[in-house]
């Protein structure tokens, strides 16, 4: 950015949730970032992080994707994704799996620090204070792990939905604790993940909120999922979606009315 | 060493989330000192650099960790004590059963200790014919129900206030005890009638360690209870027993980190005592023991100074790890199957019992990193947990199911085109699979999700394939 004669060439790292599940979001992230007057490119050649592989302790195949990661997006001034967990592995793990080979660590290190969260990157980086967007809801607002605790992602999206109209934040208690996805960890045990999340679906009751949102796609569908089967009315949506005024279709795993 | 139940873990884990007693036991428990730590970290200003500090010089410390056991035994054979050295449990009971049979002892009244759990001594003891009486609340509890701790600082928390009516009314009867008591505080007094004639009795009384403190040859022990005081004093030999990374260079040092101890683990500025002993009792003394013994054990801390869990032997074993895992909280510290539970126990009990063994712990976590966020020495206990993940990848160790599982993603991941197409195909396939209703009740190979949860079903087409062709519109 320090030419200012030219905007930011920033890469969309989709994540393969968005892609697969929920596209809407990708597109709501191209609509925030060009509004911030960043210049969006989605490479086609991205798959996934390597989070799945590294955190099952494949170090190997995680390097693997690693690499390819950062020969599609190093070309791009920075690497923006909606998702915390996702970025912070590029961001803050990427480093872990070279160790022991100084050429590659200074090359992840290099890219490393131009890897963002899409919302701390908005705010953090470009600068935005507040959106054009309207959501009339009570809303509450889950903090997801790896974007809170990896990436110190927490006021960022609070700050920017306080200037959607019509939008109200009512924090729920326990808003930092873990929601029971964990990836892998909700397949391989299934009623621990099951407790943890039913446990959140009463902090979000409690609070009185009418729709939930949060930054991280995982979460979302593991929360909706189960306010789903519990038969709740309240509404989850990703932050994109809200800041970019693009949340009038259907909420995470509702019906399409028509 | 106790036998270890850890792979059991999975097989524990219903009966413990279906225990309404856990339940109730275990959210009282765990909002008491989540609430209580941070009340306490916010009234300390820079608790943050305190943190650093205490990190410091635990690292400082185990990087010249020979110098100062060194420096620790000198010391405390100049005031009049002796260190021995086991280097595994088997070498550190043998010991501590000699030191007794020495003194002829057929009564043990013990402070709370996790390397005496740790090294099984109970169990040896009391093969020897010698009774062992357990002075803190928890651990007298436990050693009343015949349980284990299923916390390393609250041994007894899994119990609710009337399991442990309960037992004192079934188990104090034999002591003239004969109504139920309800009331905390009466609870408390009932167990310290009956522990008080046990420090009479006692020849030898046997503490652990919180800080060992090279420059003096003291051994620093916080309580809540003044039982520590009680078991070193009152008998005629006191036993210390303590793991060799309890060591600390200074009394300062040893400052530092009680200020993150207590407030870490009960969210106290200060215990309620806090007892420095420094050796046999001298002439002038007006009490304490004739014998001052301290048994250093190893165990696998030796193999983790020199390999990459190093860092774990920074642990102060204040319990805040435990107090704020999700997992710890829904399933209670008996399911994690071996002397230490939660974060900090999925880490040392594979390095202690191995992973075959222990294979659940590492990952039975969900990598919140909130363990990390409140340890106040900083272990990066997410990242020592994958790194056992690996070591079971790397060996093996790891279910056929997810490698195989694994192999298929990492090699699509690989190939970008064929990727693209592949989770083309999952959208329509799992869109159509959901029909009208938008969400999959059910899917092949996520049942455990979709037990408890709905799957919510993909638009149809996938991000990449709708920016091809929003892409194209944008060109025209």
């Amino acid at each position: 950015m320090s030419d200012h004669a030219k905007p930011p060439r920033v890469g969309l790292f989709v994540t393969c949730l968005v892609d697969l599940f929920r596209p809407n979001i990708g597109f709501a992230s191209i609509k925030l970032l060009e509004q911030a007057g960043c210049e969006v490119d989605v490479p086609a050649q991205q798959t996934c992080c390597g989070q799945p592989a590294f955190n099952s302790g494949d170090y190997d195949a995680t390097r693997r994707i690693a690499k390819q990661v950062i020969e599609v997006f190093e070309k791009y001034d920075y690497a923006v994704g909606p998702s915390g967990s996702c970025m912070a592995t590029m961001r803050a793990h990427y480093r872990d799996l070279f160790e022991d080979d100084p050429p590659w660590l200074e090359r992840v290190d290099r890219f490393g620090e131009r890897v963002y969260e899409l919302l701390s990157f908005l705010t953090d980086v470009m600068g935005v204070a507040r959106v054009d967007a309207g959501f009339a809801a009570t809303a509450t607002y889950h903090d997801s792990c790896s974007g809170l605790r990896e990436l110190g992602v927490k006021q960022q999206p609070r700050r920017l939905l306080e200037s959607v109209s019509g939008f109200r934040l009512q924090e729920m208690d326990d808003s930092e604790v873990c929601c029971g996805f964990g990836g892998t960890f909700c397949v391989k045990y299934p009623e621990i993940s099951a407790r943890m999340v039913t446990d959140k679906i009463a902090a979000i009751e409690a609070s009185g909120a009418d729709t939930l949102i949060g930054g991280d796609l995982g979460c979302l569908m593991n929360m909706g999922g189960r306010l789903s089967r519990l038969g709740k009315p309240v509404k989850v949506y990703h932050t994109a979606e809200i800041l970019a005024d693009m949340a009038g279709g259907p909420a995470i795993g509702e019906v399409d009315a028509e | 060493m106790p036998t270890a139940a850890s792979h059991l873990f999975k097989q524990r884990v219903p009966a413990a989330l279906a225990d309404r007693d856990l339940k109730a036991a275990m959210d009282k428990a765990q909002d008491g000192f989540i609430g209580k730590r941070e009340q306490a970290v916010s009234q300390y200003p820079g608790f943050e650099a305190l943190r650093e500090l205490g990190r410091e010089i635990k690292d400082h410390t185990l990087a010249h960790l020979d110098f100062y056991l060194d420096r620790y035994e000198r010391q405390v054979q100049r005031n009049g004590g002796h260190v021995h050295w086991a280097r595994n449990s088997n070498e550190a009971r043998t010991i501590i059963l000699d030191l007794c049979k020495r003194a002829n002892a057929r009564n043990v009244t013990k402070g709370k200790s996790m390397v005496s759990e740790e090294i099984g001594l109970n169990g040896a003891l009391e093969e020897s014919g010698i009774a062992v009486h357990e002075t803190d609340l928890g651990e007298y509890i436990i050693q009343l129900a015949g349980e284990t701790p299923s916390h390393i600082i609250a041994p007894a928390l899994h119990k609710t206030k009337a399991q442990v009516s309960d037992l004192f009314h079934a188990k104090h009867q034999r002591y003239g005890f004969h109504q139920r008591l309800t009331e905390a505080p009466a609870l408390v007094n009932e167990a310290r009638q009956v522990l008080r004639r046990r420090y009479l009795d006692a020849e030898v009384g046997i503490t652990g360690a919180n800080f060992l403190i090279a420059e003096n040859g003291s051994n620093m022990i916080v309580t809540n209870e003044g039982n520590g005081d009680l078991t070193r004093t009152m008998a005629k030999v006191h036993i210390v027993t303590a793991g060799i990374e309890k060591l600390v260079p200074t009394l300062e040092d040893a400052t530092v980190l009680l200020r993150l101890l207590t407030r870490s683990a009960t969210g106290q500025e200060f215990s309620a005592y806090t007892t420095l002993s420094n050796g046999p009792r001298r002439e002038e003394d007006p009490d304490g023991p004739d014998e001052y013994h301290v048994v250093l054990v190893d165990n696998v801390r030796t193999e983790m100074l020199g390999n990459e869990f190093r860092s774990m032997l920074r642990c102060i074993r204040c319990g805040a790890c435990m107090n704020h895992c999700p997992v710890y909280g829904a399933v209670g510290g008996h399911v994690y199957g071996w002397v230490y539970p939660g974060p900090m126990g999925s880490v040392l009990t594979p390095l202690n019992v191995g992973l075959e063994e222990a294979g659940d712990l590492p990952n039975a976590c969900t990598l919140n990193g909130r363990c990390q966020s409140v340890c106040p020495v900083n272990i990066p206990l997410p990242d020592l947990l994958r790194r056992l993940r690996r070591r079971q990848h790397e060996t093996g160790l790891d279910s056929r199911y997810s490698r195989a599982a694994l192999r298929l993603w990492t090699a699509l991941a690989a190939r970008p085109a064929l990727y693209r197409r592949a989770m083309q195909w999952g959208a329509v396939a799992m869109k159509r699979l959901a029909g009208r209703r938008g969400r999959l009740r059910r899917f092949p190979l996520a049942g455990g999700w979709t037990r408890s949860r709905d799957m919510p079903a993909p638009a149809g087409s996938t991000f990449q394939t709708l920016y091809t062709l929003y892409k194209e519109g944008r060109r025209r």
